[in-house]
């Protein structure tokens, strides 16, 4: 089991080495420094002196790839691809070029946030798409099946934003149960937290809903269910006892992968509701094209997705003895 | 009027798209084994229903792709034709009275005057504070009292010429249906006769009010929201021309050709993987705006611009998602792979291009055909939350997505401005529950596995 965790861990190195090389080609290679220069600088006539300044004060002065004119390991370290790319392995990720502000204590301070929205949305919602699906598959096959199937299809094809936008509405605007934005620390977040969770799980509802309900049915059409019935189970025995285990497995793929990348909070919840996470700063560094912050993002985001796979495989064996890690 | 057509890239790739499922249907209905999936679909009410409103989409958005520049006016004869800037389409010259008539800002819904108050001068030549009328929405009224009842009327007569209409085509689609009795055409009938039921009586009133309002700028809603389409329809196919190669050829070659190749396929589509997928986009498209700034003396129209912008969007889209539907091809072609018909095919010397083409793909392309269906509507909510990040299509194009994002700020106004937002959320949630449904029947149409797990359904429930 350990060896097999340790080639999973080695396995993922790879991997981040290709994520590092991709994003530096999609920042570095698709256009120049002085390019981007040109565009946070706003016009098209900007001086050569101001794009020089601009490439030294952010740390874009360097050659790309190979510093000839230094000494020594400076050829290699002094360039645009080791500041840049390299160093996010040892998560250093510099300042952000909108307000110079260090990166990694931004994150640290607001990921905070972002886990209080994000694990409350997960939890709830995941409890209830699945007291849903189960309840649709014990009465499969009935009217009452169908129509919650029906609704399942229509609130999946609803955007986001309607949710978002028809929640402050009603409940913020029209009828003043809580603030239509904001965040204060502590307990008092609670108020602040409400509306957004319950419109985290009610926009994940329909598709995971439905999701589930096909993988509990899938489940209840096998042999060994049957067999449950045949030995004389009830229902309800069968549906907790076998069906709900065994369905457990398709379940956990999409569900532990996604637990590190909670960190990351939600993008568009969060700049909606003025929640001060790392999904609103991420809108923001977007939205002022920081591309330092977009990238230390993307390489965060990667890695916590990487232990999500891992911690997938891992919780495989919990549920399913008869998966063995080789 | 004389005009020079313009071919914008979406354009020609969106009719390129229309041609090849033309080709594809006409295939098919030659060949009784790939016609008979689509049988199964099309005997269900929803997704005839659906296909009808998906089609009622795709005509507004295909007249909206037929593009050309009119020309301006001579003051002399003599002088060479200019041609204007402004890229118009069918679809434009159809609405030409919603797309010229712009008011000052806000209206509400069938209004005869505007949403915010301002200064008017009276015949006696006094200033006062007061709702000024409408520029053009019910302007023609002298009395505004009688504007229920010359709305009424006007539905009215769009309703008579909608029946016409709707019993003219039931007529058409007669040898239809007497060729393919299984398929319920009263849904199709129905879906039909709700659609023109809504877009004549709109389209009658819509010539002299503005039936959903305007919008900031005074543009009307109805104009805006079915411009959307367009951009809607391109970003739920064309990413598709992308998706398709590489999620195909990567998918089943990982599946059949297993060893370093496997490895290699499975290393790229994991690292891509790994990368949140609206930050890659982000990054993507944050590249892309530069890329075109730096270039911005390719295009001689803002239009052709903005729709470079479009075609690259669905590129990266493209170029992000088909890791789906390759990591589904792999396992399916793995399978298929130990089978003993592609064990046959190598015994008799078969070369891997040859089993790939004709013995792996015929085989996996229900899963493609369905992936393909079940993303379209995925693409485009997509499409909304990106345009809300600033990520999305440029500013200039009309989307459900800049709609969304121009119409939020008014939640703050009192009384609020809701229509620009109900009516992009509205037509937005028609398209993709269209989009949906029929995906669902495709599903059930296609994957065998699916159907064996409904006949289980069906069997008796009696614990």
């Amino acid at each position: 089991m350990s060896a097999y965790i340790i080639r999973r861990i080695l396995y993922t190195i790879p991997i981040l080495i290709g994520v590092n090389l991709l994003t530096f080609l999609l920042f570095f290679i698709v256009n120049t420094p002085d390019d981007m220069a040109r565009m946070q600088l706003g016009s098209k006539r900007v001086t050569p002196e101001a794009i020089e300044k601009w490439k030294t004060e952010y740390g874009y002065d360097r050659p790309l790839l190979w510093n000839g004119k230094a000494e020594g390991l400076e050829k290699a370290t002094g360039t645009i691809f080791f500041e840049k790319s390299v160093k996010l392995f040892t998560f250093s990720f510099g300042a952000a070029e909108a307000d110079k502000r260090d990166i990694a204590n931004e994150i640290k301070t607001r990921m905070w946030p972002s886990l209080a929205l994000a694990i409350p949305v997960f939890l709830v919602g995941l409890a209830v798409n699945i007291t849903f699906a189960l309840f649709l598959a014990f009465f499969r096959a009935t009217y009452l099946d169908f129509s919650g199937v029906v609704l399942c299809v229509a609130m999946m094809s609803v955007s986001t934003l309607f949710y978002i936008i028809g929640g402050q509405y009603l409940v913020s605007k029209l009828w003043h149960l809580v603030p239509i934005s904001g965040y204060d620390a502590g307990l008092d977040a609670a108020k602040f937290l409400a509306l957004p969770v319950v419109i985290g799980v009610i926009s994940s509802f329909g598709s995971s809903g439905r999701l589930y309900r096909t993988l509990f049915v899938e489940e209840m059409g096998k042999d060994y269910v049957r067999t449950a019935r045949a030995k004389g189970l009830a229902e309800t025995t069968v549906l907790f006892g076998h069906v709900l285990k065994n369905a457990m497995i398709p379940i956990l793929t999409g569900v532990v992968v996604v637990i590190p990348t909670l960190f990351l909070g939600s993008l568009i919840a969060e700049s909606f509701f003025g929640i001060p996470g790392l999904g609103s700063y991420t809108i923001d560094a977007i939205q002022a094209q920081d591309f330092a912050v977009v990238r230390a993002m993307v390489f965060i985001g990667s890695v916590l997705y990487i232990i999500g796979l891992l911690l997938t495989d891992i919780s495989y064996t919990f549920v399913d003895p008869r998966i063995r890690l080789q | 009027m004389s005009f020079v057509p313009v071919l914008l890239a979406t354009d020609a790739l969106l009719w390129l798209l229309v041609a090849a499922v033309s080709a594809y249907a006409w295939y098919c209905s030659r060949h009784e084994h790939l016609a008979a999936p689509w049988g199964r679909v099309f005997r269900s009410p929803a997704a005839i229903g659906s296909a009808v409103v998906l089609a009622a989409y795709l005509l507004v958005g295909l007249a909206d792709s037929l593009h050309f520049r009119p020309a301006l006016e001579r003051k002399d004869p003599k002088m060479p034709i200019a041609y204007s800037v402004d890229v118009q389409s069918l679809l434009d010259l159809a609405m030409s009275h919603l797309r010229g008539r712009a008011e000052k800002t806000y209206s509400a819904p069938l209004a005869t005057r505007s949403f915010a108050k301002e200064q008017i001068e009276r015949p006696d030549g006094k200033f006062e504070r007061d709702f000024p009328r409408l520029r053009y929405g019910g302007a023609h009224l002298e009395d505004e009292s009688a504007r229920a009842g010359d709305i009424a009327a006007k539905a009215l007569s769009g309703l008579a010429a909608a029946v016409v209409l709707w019993a003219l085509i039931a007529l058409a689609l007669r040898p239809l249906r007497r060729r393919f009795p299984d398929v319920p055409w009263y849904a199709a009938l129905v879906a039909l006769a709700t659609i023109l039921a809504l877009a004549g009586p709109v389209f009658c009133i819509a010539t002299s009010y503005h039936v959903l309002g305007t919008d900031k700028v005074g543009h009307d809603i109805v104009y805006l929201a079915l411009k959307s389409v367009r951009t809607s329809i391109v970003i739920g196919t064309i990413t598709t021309l992308v998706l398709l190669p590489l999620g195909v050829a990567l998918g089943i070659m990982a599946g059949y050709f297993k060893g370093w190749v496997d490895d290699a396929i499975q290393y790229l589509y994991t690292t891509l993987n790994s990368i949140p997928s609206v930050l890659l986009i982000a990054a993507a498209v944050l590249m892309l705006q530069v890329f075109l700034d730096k270039n911005a003396d390719w295009f001689t129209t803002a239009a052709q611009r903005a729709d470079m912008r479009l075609l690259c969007l669905c590129a990266i889209l493209g170029l992000t998602s088909w890791t789906g539907l390759a990591r589904l091809l792999r396992g399916e072609s793995l399978k298929l792979s130990e089978l003993e018909y592609i064990q046959a095919a190598h015994a008799f010397g078969v070369s891997n291009v040859r089993i790939l083409l004709r013995h792996i793909l015929p085989n996996v392309a229900h899963i493609v055909i369905i992936t393909l269906v079940l993303d379209f509507s995925g693409f485009v909510l997509t499409e909304a939350v990106l345009s809300y990040i600033g990520v999305g299509v440029d500013p200039s194009t009309t989307s459900f997505g800049t709609m969304i994002n121009a119409a939020r700020f008014e939640m703050a106004r009192d009384p609020m401005v809701w229509w620009s937002l109900a009516a992009a959320f509205v037509f937005m949630l028609v398209l993709v529950l269209a989009a949906n449904l029929l995906a669902d029947a495709v599903r059930d149409g296609f994957d065998p596995r699916v159907r064996i797990g409904e006949a289980g359904v069906a069997a008796p429930l009696k614990a």
